[in-house]
């Protein structure tokens, strides 16, 4: 149980929004407690939050395949997740990503070289007003750049490898 | 251009520091009704000001409060911001640097639904602005604006944050309560509905971020101030989310009833590169599209107006088409979201946005026939009305509205394939 115990106070505190009674309401919570820690979520991981919540790990793990901010095998350490929906198409979203890609030297669902990052396309993020725009997810968080260049956006890849921008 | 009611940060710097929201009148609504006000006079006074839900539905709000099943406790309210509908970005602008009048809304809400807990359910993407929210809330624990024996009454308040994870779905309500009771998000049968049987079961309101960010201005300033704002039947303003192929997009507050000319060409400053404007969706993917003819772009933007066009304002999400984009190609954009974001409940939806993502394919690679048109108007109509919620009929409502209203290009895709 390494979740719960090195986690605490941060389950405490998750599980305290909900009635006792209905506590099985922290699962989004704690898949993405555990997200963090392990990076991804395997069996273990899952079986963990289900034993925190009493449930069965069968419950726990059907809502991984249905939300796609939780990811059941190991990554990219970021995946740069941009939008190409209708109206970031209209403003040039779809060309912004294949120069990304071409930049970067991946394909559609390819990893870099490194191995560190892929480059997604996502639905909708609410900020058609600022496009291009990503948003990086990490096993920490998840961040909107907007109104991005090419440069921009090879910029924070660049500081994310702790090097100097490329290009 | 009229006040702002809802993005009020516009004309006041520094809005979303609770000093200066309070030194704005922030806080006087909420304290007002808590200690001198029934919850039923604020039901009554948000019935009398005819404001309506602007998530997308327009049901009124007031009303909706008043199904809550009498002498059931306890009762939940929930902030609905998971806004994921395509060029839909207003609840975020509100919660980033407005966000105290939508907390003092919540707070308000929960009172007249005699509420003590509420919970905010923000998309997953909007995990720094929920950090942010979090931050907020606690502020008004110290200030003592939320917590316990709030202005030395008996009533008592806490407002929690609920973190999704990716699901357009989930801003159906009854998906949205689901997945706050840590299931798939997937809507349920209705009724009933979540004013009798909501989250856990127990009486529930859930209404839009926008919806309860207006409420602080309503009960300082009244029903009858709110309805000389907008047209009778949709009183109030409405937050005109504008994307696509304008010069400036953005978020642009109007009165309901303001025209899409007005919006599009003096507020967006009109088309880029002096191309001619071709079509609208007026509610983002969810509603039928509309060309761009004169009749449309004089009329108001408000419920009433956008049904008589054979449309919906929705949650007024308004993604402007240029002359140079074929109507095929955008439907199939939409239909790929929709076979993406289907929660697979409901056969019909489940596999017409499938079939329907897989003929447009066909149709935009130059493979189809004429005849395949045909089959995505069945298979559309094979959708409609035959699903739990809404979505399957948003999706085939994109198809065949683009198809009756922009046949030519449609066929131009498949005469090049035969």
């Amino acid at each position: 149980m390494a979740l719960a115990q090195k986690h605490r106070a941060e389950i405490h505190a998750i599980l305290a929004k909900y009635p006792p009674e209905h506590k099985r309401s922290a699962v989004m919570a704690l898949l993405y407690l555990a997200q963090r820690e392990y990076g991804h979520l395997d069996r273990q991981a899952i079986a963990e939050v289900a034993d925190l919540l009493e449930l069965e790990p069968t419950e726990v793990g059907s809502l991984i395949g249905f939300y796609t901010l939780y990811h059941d095998r190991p990554g990219p350490s970021y995946r740069l997740q941009v939008c190409t929906d209708l109206p970031c198409a209209l403003r040039g979203a779809e060309h912004f990503v294949q120069e990304l890609r071409r930049s970067l030297g991946v394909a559609e669902s390819e990893l870099t070289t490194d191995g560190q990052f892929a480059i997604e396309e996502v639905k909708c993020l609410a900020a058609c007003d600022r496009v291009p725009v990503f948003q990086l997810q990490e096993p920490g968080g998840i961040h909107y750049y907007e109104n991005q260049t090419l440069e921009t956006a090879l910029a924070v890849v660049g500081e994310l490898r702790g090097g100097a921008p490329r290009g | 251009m009229a006040e702002p009611i809802v993005l009020r940060h516009r004309a006041l710097p520094e809005l979303d520091r609770l000093e200066v929201y309070r030194k704005n009148g922030g806080y006087q609504a909420f304290e007002k009704a808590v200690r001198s006000q029934t919850p039923e006079a604020v039901i009554q006074l948000v019935k009398d000001s005819g404001l309506r839900g602007r998530g997308g539905a327009g049901f009124p709000t007031g009303v909706k409060w008043s199904f809550l099943t009498p002498g059931v406790f306890p009762r939940y309210v929930v902030a609905n911001a998971d806004e994921s509908e395509p060029g839909t970005f207003k609840d975020r602008e509100i919660m980033e640097r407005n966000p105290f009048q939508f907390l003092e809304g919540v707070a308000i809400c929960a009172y007249a639904a005699q509420a003590n807990v509420a919970y905010v359910y923000c998309r997953g993407e909007f995990w720094d602005l929920t950090g942010e929210l979090d931050r907020k809330i606690a502020e008004l624990e110290r200030a003592g604006l939320l917590g316990e024996h709030l202005f030395g009454t008996d009533y008592s308040l806490r407002i929690h944050t609920h973190l999704g994870a990716g699901a357009y779905i989930c801003g159906e309500e009854t998906a949205l309560l689901e997945s706050l009771e840590g299931k798939l998000g997937q809507p349920r049968l209705r009724p009933p509905f979540p004013a009798a049987e909501g989250l856990y079961g127990k009486p529930t309101v859930v209404n839009n971020v926008e919806t309860l960010a207006n409420l602080p201005p309503i009960l300082e300033r009244g029903a009858d101030w709110y309805r000389s704002v907008g047209t009778k039947q949709s009183p109030g303003t409405k937050v005109f989310s504008l994307s696509g192929h304008v010069e400036r997009p953005g978020n642009v507050e109007l009165p309901l009833g303001t025209t899409f000319r007005e919006l599009i060409f003096e507020h967006g400053g009109g088309i880029p590169g002096g191309k001619a404007i071709k079509a609208i969706l007026p509610a983002g993917a969810s509603a039928p599209i509309l060309p761009a003819a004169d009749d449309v772009l004089d009329s108001g933007m408000d419920y009433e107006s956008l049904a008589a066009l054979g449309s919906a304002l929705g949650s007024a999400s308004i993604i402007v088409l240029d002359e140079t984009v074929n109507i095929a190609w955008a439907e199939a954009k939409i239909t790929d979201f929709f076979e993406h974001e289907s929660c697979g409940k409901c056969t019909p939806c489940r596999e017409g946005t499938y079939w329907m993502k897989h003929i447009l394919g066909r149709l935009m690679g130059g493979e189809a026939r004429s005849e395949d048109i045909e089959l995505l108007q069945s298979v559309g109509s094979g959708i409609r009305g035959k699903c739990l919620c809404a979505l399957g009929d948003f999706a085939a409502l994109a198809v065949t509205s683009g198809i009756e209203r922009f046949g030519t290009d449609f066929e131009i895709h498949a005469v090049n394939g035969r």
